[in-house]
């Protein structure tokens, strides 16, 4: 089991998100989901501190992984 | 050696995959990602047998299709090189690995074309999007510039006008989409349109900043300040890795005749990625189908 902090920055609209956390949700891999659509603090979060405009953003341990890539996530939480 | 490589795992992949299996032929499904174009698309209402469906979720039930066969599928590689064999193909992947078949099936879909104007490849995910769906609500107040002037261009600009505080429609053309969205669009008060104006760059340092835009008419380059940047210009088929092999049409597409026979033996092509019509998930599942067959027949004869 995976004690990294896994943090997912998403938008409800969006499908790769979707897919993202039904990923580490299948892999047991617990995370914290904003919806920064309505979350504006989540939002300032993920622009000022991943430099990111685009959902699915991810942080691992402070690591930023922008968009569903299944074999970088796998990769980095050691699946 | 394989006997069959599908190359691509949206919906004609993944239904060449699993007719490939039904008639047991040693195949690998190879692709960057599953599930492919519908995965950006939210209702679906004219796929069979499903009244309404979410895209993401009609891949899911594709995906859990696909597994029931046992087939070799390798996730997470695009493949950058096809070349011919004595007996058959070999297949280069992104992350160096390759794969060798005697015969493939290229289902690689099409991608959101880019506008290829300065500063856009720096500012992707930073401002320069190509989902308006997934990214739309990051630009909450902000000013925000969508290109195009199709019925993609139109419903972001459509979005948007409800979320942003302006938005800037930009297109090289009159506006082609559907009256409807036509008139919505021009009626909303935080619009302002630029039709035959082109992008000619796009400026930031961390994210984007400003747009620049020249009047196809008079030459006059204008600045755009905006947050974001929806690229809504069309799609792009993913043939580059046929370049040189296969015929392709003057849109890039990989021509195949009413069997999804290229112009090279054992060569077939399947959905989006050709120059078959309609470009509809029930067609390219269709395609993937008749893809799979031929191949199969093709075979059978060797």
């Amino acid at each position: 089991m995976s004690t990294k902090e896994v943090k997912v920055y998403s938008t409800p609209g969006c499908p790769w998100c979707r897919r993202a956390k039904r990923f580490l949700e299948d892999n047991g891999i617990t995370y914290q989901d904003f919806n920064v659509a309505e979350d504006s603090a989540a939002r300032e979060e993920m622009i000022n501190k991943c430099y990111q405009l685009a959902v699915p953003t991810i942080c691992i341990d402070g690591e930023v992984i922008v968009g569903f890539n299944e074999a970088v996530l796998k990769e980095k939480l050691g699946l | 050696m394989h006997e069959l490589i599908i190359i691509g795992a949206g919906p004609a992949g993944m239904t060449a995959a699993v007719y490939a299996a039904r008639k047991r032929i040693d195949t690998l499904l190879l692709s960057k990602e599953l599930g492919g174009q519908p995965l950006t698309t939210t209702g679906i209402e004219n796929y069979m047998g499903y009244q309404y469906i979410e895209g993401p979720e009609l891949m899911q039930k594709f995906e859990e299709q696909v597994a029931q066969f046992p087939l070799e599928q390798r996730m997470g590689q695009g493949v950058v090189a096809l070349s011919r064999l004595d007996a058959g193909f070999e297949v280069r992947a992104d992350q160096g690995e390759s794969y060798q078949g005697k015969a493939v099936i290229i289902a690689t879909g099409k991608r959101p074309r880019p506008l290829n104007v300065p500063g856009e490849e720096g500012l992707r995910g930073r401002g320069v999007t190509y989902c308006a769906i997934c990214d739309g609500p990051l630009f909450a107040s902000m000013k925000v510039a969508v290109i195009g002037g199709g019925n993609s261009a139109l419903e972001a600009a459509d979005d948007m006008v409800k979320i942003a505080e302006h938005v800037y429609l930009v297109s090289l053309t009159p506006l082609t989409g559907d009256q409807i969205l036509t008139d919505r669009v021009r009626d909303a008060s935080n619009l302002s349109l630029f039709l035959e104006h082109e992008v000619v760059e796009i400026d930031g340092s961390s994210r984007v900043e400003a747009i620049k835009i020249r009047d196809l008419k008079t030459g006059e380059v204008k600045r755009l300040e905006v947050g974001g940047i929806f690229v809504e210009i069309g799609l792009i088929p993913n043939s580059e890795l046929v370049n040189g092999l296969a015929h392709l049409n003057s849109i890039g597409e990989i021509e195949v005749n009413c069997a999804n026979e290229t112009n090279i033996p054992g060569l077939f092509a399947a959905g989006d990625v050709t120059n078959v019509p309609e470009k509809q998930i029930v067609v390219a599942a269709g395609e993937g189908a008749k893809a799979a067959l031929r191949a199969h027949r093709y075979l059978q004869r060797l």
